[in-house]
């Protein structure tokens, strides 16, 4: 397959984000290719949560956020009125910079997502488990312990664990809000070989404030400052020559 | 004196200490006075029997009864109906909402109103207007049975004495689910239904629980509510229906102390009536305290 411009899987278009008074998000547009990984990365504050949480409407749950704008997700605005949002959420999966793995077993924190949409054959059940504790590189350590709590598992292993507890609903892009930011160095060279190998399936956005880690990770990075996204490039370029004098400094650690 | 006194301070720590003191000595007689005379007449037959020779002699059995059954009617009824409003103040109904308020309102106006009250009211309202208009319907006034005071509607009246508690302590719970659980469940395509009957609720189950304990301790003790809604002065039989009355051992310990023909003759059946009364309330506490504790442990390991 010869080499094309890579397929564009989520759209914001003029997203701004208001808290209350606080403009969070400054008309903000942006596209996600398909897979591959791309990076939001600013200062904290900058709203670069904010805006993976728009992503897959997660800011909902905060009663002051109102979003105007769209995020265009296979021509469909997420923001439309007619819009699933359970049904959305199923397709753009989340993994949060806490680990926050249900306080069940391990088999039933990542059976948790198939059970809720009716799967009730156990072994399909079983099948699934496996293949997503599999593709989230945890299958090794725990499959003879399925029962064991969750919460038993290392820092590490339990943010795995919630990787594989959504790959298990299949979705289709994977949102990803600093997911290595609470762990030890080796923990995160897992978490960041791991996302290395989804991208291959899924589309993956990751909110970090390592900028190693978005330098390694990452296909395309954005870059946001006060709400507003100052430069987005492929990811080599924003690092080693990026075209806004805000973005060079940033990522020269001059400063934030 | 100086502001730095080490007598002040001194004084201060013996007044703190004197007052704890006093509760620790009020708890200490109550108890001793009652087990140490309720000792003498309670046996084995006293539990077992049912009161004898106008209520002189005898046992206390029916009354047993009838408070386990009053207790648990009032639970069955209670504890859901209480975590259902917890579940709408914190789950769905907005914080700011005029209608949020008035449930809030309601609750702590509930909480205050004296246990008489609320004998009244289920006499108003249970007996008189519920079930008068049972009979009504399904006897067309023939027979009077729901129209009278019984086991159900005492039980219904202690449920609603019960209710604030409940709500109150599985709010407190279900606010003390992390936000990260429910965002996890709702990440994976849960719906809110979803996430409040597989992740809220089980793990605020602690709260629920303790709302039963609060309820059960504050409702087992109550005898005003069921003056006039169900307790009844003496039966020779155990109730067979929620229609029947029953007989209820705070309210046995008060009519052994004010109504009894021979006060004197039934001191010892009022205490070991009384003993067995604490004992009672005791033991659901502890059970409930037990089952909270096995929970407990379930969700962290």
């Amino acid at each position: 397959m010869a080499m094309t411009e890579p397929q564009i899987r989520l759209r914001a278009e003029n997203l701004n984000i208001h808290y209350g008074t606080k403009h969070a998000i400054k008309d903000v547009s942006l596209d996600i290719p398909s897979n591959q990984v791309t990076a939001f990365i600013g200062p904290s504050g900058c709203g670069k949560s904010t805006f993976l949480r728009a992503l897959n409407r997660m800011n909902d749950l905060i009663e002051t956020a109102q979003t105007t704008g769209k995020v265009l997700f296979d021509e469909t605005n997420v923001y439309d009125p007619g819009v699933d949002v359970v049904e959305l959420r199923k397709r753009i999966g989340m993994i949060f910079q806490k680990s926050n793995p249900f306080p069940k077993s391990i088999y039933e924190n990542v059976a948790y997502g198939p059970r809720i949409q009716g799967e009730g054959d156990k072994r399909k059940l079983d099948e699934i488990v496996e293949r997503s504790l599999q593709q989230a590189a945890l299958w090794g350590e725990v499959k003879d312990d399925l029962d064991k709590s969750g919460l038993a598992l290392s820092g590490g292993q339990q943010q795995r664990l919630c990787i594989a507890r959504a790959l298990a609903v299949e979705p289709e892009v994977i949102l990803m809000d600093e997911p290595a930011s609470a762990l030890d160095p080796i923990a995160t060279a897992k978490i960041e070989e791991l996302i290395f190998e989804l991208k291959e399936r899924y589309t993956i956005a990751i909110v970090t404030h390592n900028m190693q880690q978005a330098a390694r990770v990452s296909d395309r990075t954005a870059f946001f400052y006060l709400g507003e996204l100052i430069e987005y490039d492929e990811t080599k370029r924003m690092f080693t020559a990026p075209s806004k004098k805000q973005t060079e400094d940033y990522v020269t650690g001059r400063f934030g | 004196m100086s502001r730095r006194s080490p007598i002040l301070g001194f004084s201060f720590m013996t007044a703190t200490g004197l007052a704890s003191l006093v509760i620790v000595s009020a708890v200490v007689l109550v108890i001793v006075d009652i087990v140490t005379e309720g000792m003498h007449t309670l046996t084995w037959q006293f539990l077992t029997d049912e009161p004898r020779e106008g209520m002189t002699a005898g046992g206390v059995f029916p009354a047993i009864i009838g408070t386990f059954y009053r207790v648990i009617l009032m639970s069955i009824v209670g504890v859901p109906v209480g975590t259902i409003t917890a579940i709408y103040l914190t789950e769905y109904a907005s914080q700011q909402s005029v209608f949020a308020r008035m449930i809030r309102f309601a609750v702590n106006t509930l909480a205050g109103v004296p246990a008489i009250v609320f004998g009244l009211f289920g006499l108003g309202f249970f007996v008189q207007f519920v079930g008068q208009n049972m009979d009504q319907v399904l006897t067309g006034g023939a027979d009077l049975r729901w129209g009278q005071p019984n086991l159900l509607w005492a039980s219904l009246t202690m449920a609603l004495l019960t209710l604030p508690v409940v709500i109150v302590a599985v709010e407190e719970a279900i606010r003390t689910v992390p936000r990260e659980l429910r965002e996890a469940s709702l990440a994976l395509g849960a719906t809110k239904w979803q996430t409040i009957w597989k992740v809220v609720l089980p793990n605020s189950m602690t709260g629920v629980l303790t709302g039963g304990i609060l309820a059960v301790s504050r409702g087992a003790g109550e005898v005003a509510p069921i003056l006039f809604t169900g307790a009844a002065y003496f039966l020779p039989h155990l109730p067979g229906s929620l229609s029947d009355q029953f007989m209820e051992l705070g309210y046995h310990v008060y009519i052994m102390a004010t109504q009894s023909p021979d006060v004197e003759a039934t001191r010892g059946i009022q205490y070991a009536t009384t003993l067995v009364l604490l004992v009672f309330t005791f033991s659901l506490n502890l059970v409930a305290v037990l089952l909270r504790y096995r929970i407990r442990k379930r969700l962290r390991t």
